[in-house]
This record gives C-alpha cells, structure tokens and sequence, in this order.
C-alpha cells in the first residue's frame, strides 16, 4: 500500500512534501491537485472522502491529511 | 422555497450540439501546466472531449437548426405552440431578447409570448418553471422551452480550470398541459451575495469592454484569461454545490412524501465526473442512477446539460414508459433547485448536430 507521502509525489513529484506545513500556501498543491489526491487517496485506501470535507484545511499538509484519514478509519 | 405544479408534462426534447469536436488531450499544451498534470485532470475529472461552436455561431443559430428540425420531421408545428423561452448567459445581442431574434428568424406567429431567462447550470429547472406557470393561462397551449449556450465564446482556450470543461449545445423542450393531476414537486434557492463565483467581470455596463478587460492575466494557479472571459472560483462552486446539493434533494423528497428508492433517475447537472460521484455519494444513489457522462462526452453545457443526459443515457426508456425523475440544478447566481417529476412517455427525445461552418 501506497504512504501518503508517495501519493502526494506521484501528483507533484518536483516537491518534498514531509518538509512542508502548508501545502497549498507554499504553491505545492492547487485545488485541482486536492481533488486528484482525493481521487487517489480513495482508490488506495477504499474509501470515499465526502465532498464537504474537500477543503483546504484538511490537506495543508501531512498531519491534516492523516488526521481526516482517521475519520475514515485509515491509520496512514 | 418549497414549489408545486400540477396537469403538466415535458412532451419531447431535442438536444443540438455543434459538430466540431475538440479532444483534451490536443487542447493540453495550450495550457501552462506539465502534460502530466492536465492528464491527471482528465483521468478524475472525466474530460475528454468537448463540442464547441465555430466562430460566429450564436445561440439563435442553434435554436432555430433545432425547432426547423422539429417542423421538418413533423415533431412540432410552427402554430402548436404559444409562448418561446429561451434560457441563456451568451444571448446573441444585448437587446434585442434573443428569444425574439429566434421568432422572428422561424417566421413564427405574432401570438407569442417570447422571452429571455439570464440563467446557467440551474437554467433548464428554472425555464421548467416559468414554462409551468405560463401554461397556466388559457391561451397557451404549448410552450417550447430552449436552453443555449455558446459559452466557449467567452472563456479563454489558456485557462484550465474552465476551458476543458465547457461545451456549447442547445436543447428545445417542448411542455404542455395533461390530465394527470399529480402533483410536481419542486425546490429553488438563490444567494446573490455569492455571485463572484461564477461570471464575467467586464463587458456589461458596470465595466465595459475595453482594451483593457481584453487583455489576458495569470491567475495563483497560472491560468490566463481576460476580464472578458469567464471566471469561476472552482474551490467555492464545489465547496456550494457539495453543502447545498444534499439537503436540498432530501428536502425535495420529503415534501413529496416519496422514498429515495422510488426514484427512477437522478439526472443532475454536470459540472464534471468527480463533482457528480461525491453527490451521489453523499446521497448513496448508485452511480448507475445518476449519468455523469455528458461532460466526456460534450462538456459542460450549462442549462443544457440535463436534458442531454436524458437523451444521452435514457432515449430508450423515456419514448416508451414513464420514469420517476429527480432533477437538480446549481451554479450562478448562485442558484440550486431540484425538481421530482413523472418523465415519459415522451413524443422524441433525440440529439443532433449542428453542421460545420467553414
């Protein structure tokens, strides 16, 4: 199974995403990036992130990403 | 609001789409983003291809190529019907109403009641309504209802986050009165407070077109287009229709006293692919029940986009039994309204093209 980390390179793979607190603010991902890693975090882990929960808060970076995981019972 | 009609019915529709076609993947390097990324784009959001209009077709050309259809293959006659609605954003003229333009060009009857509705993705629902209320008079009889839009006339081909998705079509819905007296149950809303989320900034009188509001800029996302153009808060639009959308479809079926199961289908405006498949989600309908293939098929023809699934998905069963639909609209204003009605057996429900222009 795929990490976080690898997801989020295989959509922007010319970032480091662990040295960053703020993805969206340091220009690393844009909104349509956060809905391809939606799309993907979905397929890998079979579940279905809810379409409210798709804002930028919950993808800033990897702590926010594991954190909204969690509410689907994924521990990544 | 909360909306009821009753003793109407949708008789037939046609939908219109220019024959130019336009694949994504021939479209990506006029954008500036890595390949990569655009085929990402393509893969969750469902873009492949797009209709769009050749240079000077407007919306009336598609309307009347679409009713002169109908009088040639004996669908609809020219005096059969007694009001014209025309629901668009891209009229062909700032005045006169396009509507008119439309009759005047048909050779139509002067009892006719002609007028233009500024609406978008909402358009076909909204043009529902006002068709419902007019044939509450007893002079009309009929009312054909076209939605059009030739919006890929007013987006910039450099900005990605719209021009991908966009698509020019029309559809001509013709509605009339039945001896069926259940009712039609129906829901709207609207919040002008959020209207910067969808529209064209320059161009009407607030800011007229000038050399200025035609020059292209870069957006944070590295998007090009002019004031001009089109320009859409993507994060907000989904963000709305994600909050709104639920709720409102909920509603709609509990006013109508009517469980989720009994719906036949939900045929949803289409934005894109992924924006569909979390509403559906959210209201676990079976994808199978909500199409969500008119955007890789056509783009998003704003207005035009449910009454092209239905011909897209549903020809078929809709000319020989009735299906038990819901309908949901959303996007300027903005604006979300749903609508759960009996569909079928309808006279024609069928697509053409509207030819080249060279």
């Amino acid at each position: 199974m795929k990490s976080i980390l690898d997801i989020l390179s295989g959509i922007r793979p010319e970032f480091d995403f662990s040295a960053s607190q703020d993805y969206l603010a340091d220009g690393m991902l844009d909104s349509f990036d956060m809905l391809a890693l939606v799309s993907d975090l979905d397929s890998e882990f079979g579940i279905r992130i809810e379409g409210t929960q798709i804002v930028p808060e919950n993808f800033c970076n990897l702590q926010a990403i594991r954190l909204l995981l969690g509410r689907y019972g994924v521990d990544a | 609001m909360n909306l009821v009609f009753h003793g109407k019915r949708i008789e037939g529709l046609l939908a219109v789409l220019p024959a130019n076609e336009r694949l994504f993947v021939d479209e990506m390097d006029q954008f500036d983003f890595p390949r990569a990324r655009s085929l990402k784009l393509k893969e969750v959001m469902g873009y492949d291809r797009h209709r769009i209009v050749d240079g000077p077709v407007c919306v009336s050309d598609l309307a009347v190529h679409g009713l002169e259809h109908l009088f040639a293959q004996g669908l609809l006659g020219r005096d059969d019907f007694d009001a014209l609605i025309l629901v668009t954003q891209s009229p062909d003229y700032f005045m006169p109403a396009t509507s008119s333009v439309i009759q005047g060009r048909l050779g139509l009857k002067h009892d006719m009641f002609c007028m233009d509705i500024n609406q978008g993705c909402a358009g076909f629902l909204i043009g529902l309504y006002q068709a419902f209320m007019l044939l509450e008079q007893p002079a009309i009889r009929r009312v054909v209802l076209v939605n059009a839009d030739v919006m890929s006339r007013k987006v910039s081909v450099r900005d990605r986050n719209s021009y991908p998705l966009i698509g020019d079509a029309a559809s001509i819905t013709v509605i009339g009165r039945c001896d069926d007296d259940a009712p039609i149950h129906a829901n709207l809303k609207m919040d002008g407070s959020r209207r910067d989320a969808l529209m064209i900034p320059a161009g009407g009188m607030r800011e007229p077109s000038s050399a200025e509001t035609r020059e292209l800029h870069a957006d944070a996302e590295g998007n090009l287009r002019a004031r001009d153009d089109l320009v859409m808060d993507g994060s907000a639009v989904f963000n709305f229709v994600q909050t709104e959308v639920p709720p409102m479809i909920e509603a709609l079926l509990a006013a109508a006293q009517t469980e989720a199961a009994a719906v036949d289908t939900y045929l949803f405006h289409q934005p894109n692919r992924f924006m569909l498949q979390k509403l559906a989600d959210k209201l676990q309908v079976p994808y199978a029940k909500m199409p969500s293939n008119v955007v890789e098929h056509f783009g998003n023809s704003s207005g035009v986009t449910i009454p092209l699934a239905l011909a897209l998905n549903l020809r078929e069963q809709v000319l020989d039994k009735t299906l038990t639909a819901v309908l949901g609209g959303f996007g300027v204003g903005l604006t979300w309204s749903s609508m759960l009605l009996p569909l079928g057996p309808l006279a024609f429900c069928d697509i053409i093209d509207y030819p080249r222009v060279h």
